[in-house]
């Protein structure tokens, strides 16, 4: 990537917003170079390698808002950017919470917090092609079983977000990204079962060996095969640390400040109330040095933070940006997040579980009859009302002990009686992404099957 | 629509001379194939909330991708400056993942045919903003007056106007303008302080704004999304296990699209990875199921004149009275099978490499009356209406989402129950059809399907159907 002057270029842009009749804007601009490699059946398959950039300008004509993106930075690109964002604010209406953060909520973490490593920019294309093809070759090398791949890959991005606005806030972050994930597939006569498993990281020597990541998908496609369909009954649900991510990403939605003032949310308006068991401690944080959830400021120009969700059980936050907040007459937690065009939404930094003391291998041995969950499809989770029912496949446990496959399942039962029946969290807890789980215990669930 | 009049010719100045040039550069390394697409990209939002137009935005991107294929292999690069140094730089980086003196001489390229399947004389896109806006109040004031248990809507309208020109070595030349347009409302009912529920739906189509004027209106979806969203405040917990199962027509339809669409991509079954691999000629659904994959339906969502390869959308037959009859073709996949592309081949943008994608997906209507189909079932599920679905192509296991579904005991509708996930096996599931109703009908237009990464817009239907066996993961 080439320095340039794109800094200059977005406080130019809200000035000239400012000129052209805006009462506040903020502008923001990402450019980014990605690189992609797959490989599959030990040949290169395919090789991706392109580079981009975009603005996007929202503006505010006292209480109405208006925006406008667009890829085409000249002089003319521009002019129109500002011109598009003025016309539209002409048809929306008046709205009494709209605005910038205050300026004195504005700032970014000092020091450097480890999300660009430079050394991504300089690795030789032969090096990453190879790196997939490690991968995929320890997974077809794992067992006799794995008899086909839909694949292995490596991929980089290299990114920069730049980020100004009319009350002084101008801050600059870059940040790297570096994965490699292998996707086998395991047959055992008329059972054909894939599964995945990646590692991510801002720098290559920060990423598990490819050769690990290759042999832990091949045991996890392994492991699926010849699946039982068990008969419908209520027993205890065990979330793999990955699966349990997503309980996590459900509980994000339940407390998103958007959601809870629209009463879209079963959590909305129970903060200081028990929403869950006294095991569940979440913690959405993104000051953590190098990983995912992590940047110096919101994309508001707001500082970024640690909130405490929800402590030993009770809802202690929702996650606000300045609008959210505003409805619900409380203060911004720096979470505010957005694509190129349009108002803030929501996001998240690192929001995870707190790690409790059991080990997974604890939790499974404690269940004389139950399911350990491994793969949840389909989006049956309604945060409107805490209905929870989604596809799953996983291994039945017996005696404590993981027995056989279970597959063409359902789980079912509703957020709040779920986060209640939080009765074990694993001390398993790791960062893979930006949501992070350990092995969680839910009491009981209606298992759909046979 | 030709060459000459496209935005790439007229406003970038772009000659066929160039794209000629283009794609020597991207074949210069010895590539079988190579092809270029362009893509302008005009997208406008509207969004009303709590009866405030709280958003109103509108972008522009642009770029080309340069794709060239030798082997198995694919390289690919794009930019978003279509400038001649920065295109030719693509090319030359795409070309690399071929190694050896080129094999092409020269290329002449021909203006491809393509259907005519939305001719738009002004997209939505190009039409007044304060025309637009009365789209998302109409809806907001129509779902709150539809009942006063509902206290909380949200409206968004959004359209794009794609223009796109694909150059391939093959020699073909296609440009095409794609207009689109989705309005889409969500709306919360809630009763004497209880727990709230939700009621959405949508629609649109490659279509005029004359389409919401005049053939769905906003208070037509409107009182859709009221409907459900009060329908459902009586919902009682949805039953758990195996039983008959009626799906609803129109966007229930969805079932296709899970059960046995993905299933069929010719990439997937090239390398041997879905749980239809190897099964054309065999029987993998009832014979009352003739499923269709039709990309040639005016105006539909899932519509397109030509692929984004350049290649004109088909009809195509996936499953025929319950046998297996082929697979979805991109350019790729058909030349390494030898086999006609079906004009399969889609892809979300100029940053994406083109793969096997279904247009719009549906099973033909059969001969049952819909209401028989209903007194036929002793204790059942009907399902009238989904949210979205996902399928592990593999395993064959798929799933997709009830929003609004319904008992059925001694032969009737009775009460409304919560949402469920449906689960299934892809290659079995279908076996179990045992009526077809004649009520055949599309969704409305709101569907957007991803794979790898990629979503692009499609469209389903279905008549109404029994399945005698399906699970449902209730928790009753």
């Amino acid at each position: 990537m080439t320095e340039n002057h794109l800094p200059e270029l977005a406080a130019e842009i809200v000035r000239r917003a400012l000129a052209a009749g805006a009462t506040g804007a903020e502008c923001t601009i990402s450019e980014g170079d990605e690189f992609s490699a797959s490989v599959r059946m030990r040949e290169l398959e395919n090789l991706k390698e392109a580079g981009s950039r975009a603005a996007g300008l929202r503006i505010l004509a006292g209480r109405r808002t208006g925006s406008s993106y667009t890829s085409d930075l000249s002089r003319d690109g521009v002019e129109r950017l500002v011109r598009s964002a003025i016309e539209l604010a002409e048809i929306t209406t008046e709205d009494p919470h709209a605005g910038l953060p205050e300026a004195d909520e504005l700032g970014s973490l000092a020091g450097d917090l480890g999300l660009y490593v430079p050394e991504v920019d300089r690795l030789e294309t032969e090096f990453k092609i190879d790196l997939a093809k490690r991968a995929e070759a320890a997974a077809l090398e794992t067992d006799a079983r794995i008899v086909n791949s839909e694949g292995a890959g490596f991929e980089t991005h290299i990114g920069r977000h730049i980020f100004a606005n009319s009350r002084g806030f101008s801050g600059e972050y870059r940040s790297t990204y570096c994965s490699v994930g292998a996707v086998p597939v395991a047959r055992d006569g008329e059972s054909m079962e894939r599964d995945s498993w990646w590692s991510a990281a801002r720098s290559v020597d920060r990423l598990e060996p490819a050769e690990q990541v290759g042999r832990t998908a091949a045991r996890r496609a392994l492991r699926r095969l010849n699946p039982v369909k068990v008969p419908t009954q209520k027993v205890p649900v065990v979330f793999e640390p990955r699966v349990a991510g997503s309980l996590l990403d459900s509980i994000f939605d339940a407390v998103h400040g958007m959601l809870v003032y629209r009463h879209e949310s079963f959590l909305a308006g129970k903060l200081g109330q028990k929403v869950a068991s006294e095991s569940l401690t979440v913690i959405d944080d993104a000051t953590m040095p190098g990983l995912f959830g992590t940047s110096p400021f919101d994309d508001e120009g707001v500082p970024s933070r640690r909130t405490v969700v929800i402590e030993r059980g009770v809802l202690k936050s929702y996650l606000l940006n300045t609008y959210a907040a505003r409805k619900l007459g409380m203060k911004t937690t720096g979470n505010a997040a957005r694509g190129l065009a349009g108002n803030a939404g929501i996001g998240h930094g690192n929001f995870y579980a707190v790690a409790g003391v059991q080990t997974p291998e604890a939790i499974v041995g404690g269940i004389a009859d139950g399911f350990y969950v491994t793969e949840l499809i389909g989006m049956g989770v309604n945060i409107v009302t805490g209905d929870y029912s989604r596809g799953a496949a996983g291994l039945w446990i017996r005696g404590g002990e993981l027995a056989h496959a279970v597959s063409e399942v359902t789980i079912a039962g509703n957020l709040q009686d779920m986060l209640n029946n939080v009765e074990a969290v694993g001390s398993d807890l790791e960062f893979r992404g930006s949501l992070a789980s350990p092995t969680l215990k839910i009491g009981e669930m209606t298992v759909g099957g046979k | 629509m030709q060459f000459s009049e496209s935005i790439f010719a007229e406003r970038f100045h772009i000659t066929q001379r160039d794209l000629e040039g283009y794609l020597a550069e991207a074949l210069s390394q010895g590539g079988d194939y190579a092809d270029l697409y362009f893509e302008h990209l005009l997208t406008s939002s509207i969004s009303i909330d709590e009866s405030i137009v709280k958003s109103a935005s509108q972008g522009v991107s642009m770029g080309v991708g340069v794709r060239v294929i030798a082997g198995e292999r694919t390289g690919y690069a794009y930019t978003d400056d279509l400038a001649p140094e920065k295109i030719r730089k693509a090319a030359r980086v795409a070309a690399h993942i071929a190694a050896g003196p080129s094999k092409v001489e020269k290329i002449d390229l021909n203006e491809g045919a393509g259907h005519n399947l939305y001719p738009v004389v002004t997209a939505p896109a190009e039409t007044e903003f304060a025309e637009r806006v009365e789209l998302v109040k109409r809806a907001d004031r129509a779902a709150r007056a539809y009942d006063s248990r509902i206290f909380q809507t949200q409206v968004v309208y959004a359209d794009n106007l794609r223009q796109v020109m694909v150059a391939t070595s093959d020699g073909v030349l296609t440009v095409d303008r794609q207009p689109l347009a989705r309005l889409s409302v969500s709306a919360l009912a809630r009763q004497n302080g209880g727990a709230p529920q939700r009621g959405h739906a949508g629609g649109g189509g490659r279509v005029e704004l004359e389409f919401f004027l005049h053939e769905k209106t906003p208070e037509h979806f409107a009182r859709e999304a009221a409907r459900e969203a009060v329908a459902m405040l009586e919902a009682a917990p949805a039953p758990a296990g195996e039983m008959t199962v009626v799906l609803g027509p129109g966007w229930p339809g969805i079932l296709l699209h899970e059960a046995v669409g993905h299933g069929l991509e010719a990439d997937f079954n090239r390398k041997g990875v879905s749980a239809f691999s190897g099964r054309v000629g065999q029987k993998v659904a009832s014979e009352l199921c003739t499923v269709i994959d039709d990309g040639t339906i005016p105006g539909r969502r899932g519509s397109l004149n030509t692929d984004d390869e350049g290649h004109p959308t088909g009809r195509n037959v996936l499953i025929e009275n319950g046998v297996l009859r082929g697979y979805l073709q991109d350019k790729l996949s058909s030349r390494l099978l030898r086999t006609p592309s079906t004009g399969s081949g889609r892809r979300e943008s100029y940053a994406h490499i083109p793969m096997p994608r279904m247009t719009n997906t549906f099973l033909l209507a059969g001969r049952s009356d819909p209401e028989e189909i209903v007194r036929s079932v002793d204790r059942g599920l009907y399902c009238a209406n989904f949210g979205g679905g996902q399928v592990d192509i593999t395993s064959g296991n798929f799933v997709f989402s009830a929003s609004e579904s319904y008992l059925i005991e001694g032969g009737k509708i009775t009460r409304p129950v919560r949402n469920a996930t449906l689960i299934g096996n892809g290659p079995e599931a279908l076996k179990y059809v045992s009526m077809v109703g004649s009520d055949l009908r599309l969704d409305e237009g709101v569907g957007i399907c991803g794979k790898e990464g990629q979503s692009v817009p499609v469209g389903v239907g279905i008549p109404t159907i029994k399945i005698d066996r399906m699970t449902v993961g209730g928790t009753a």
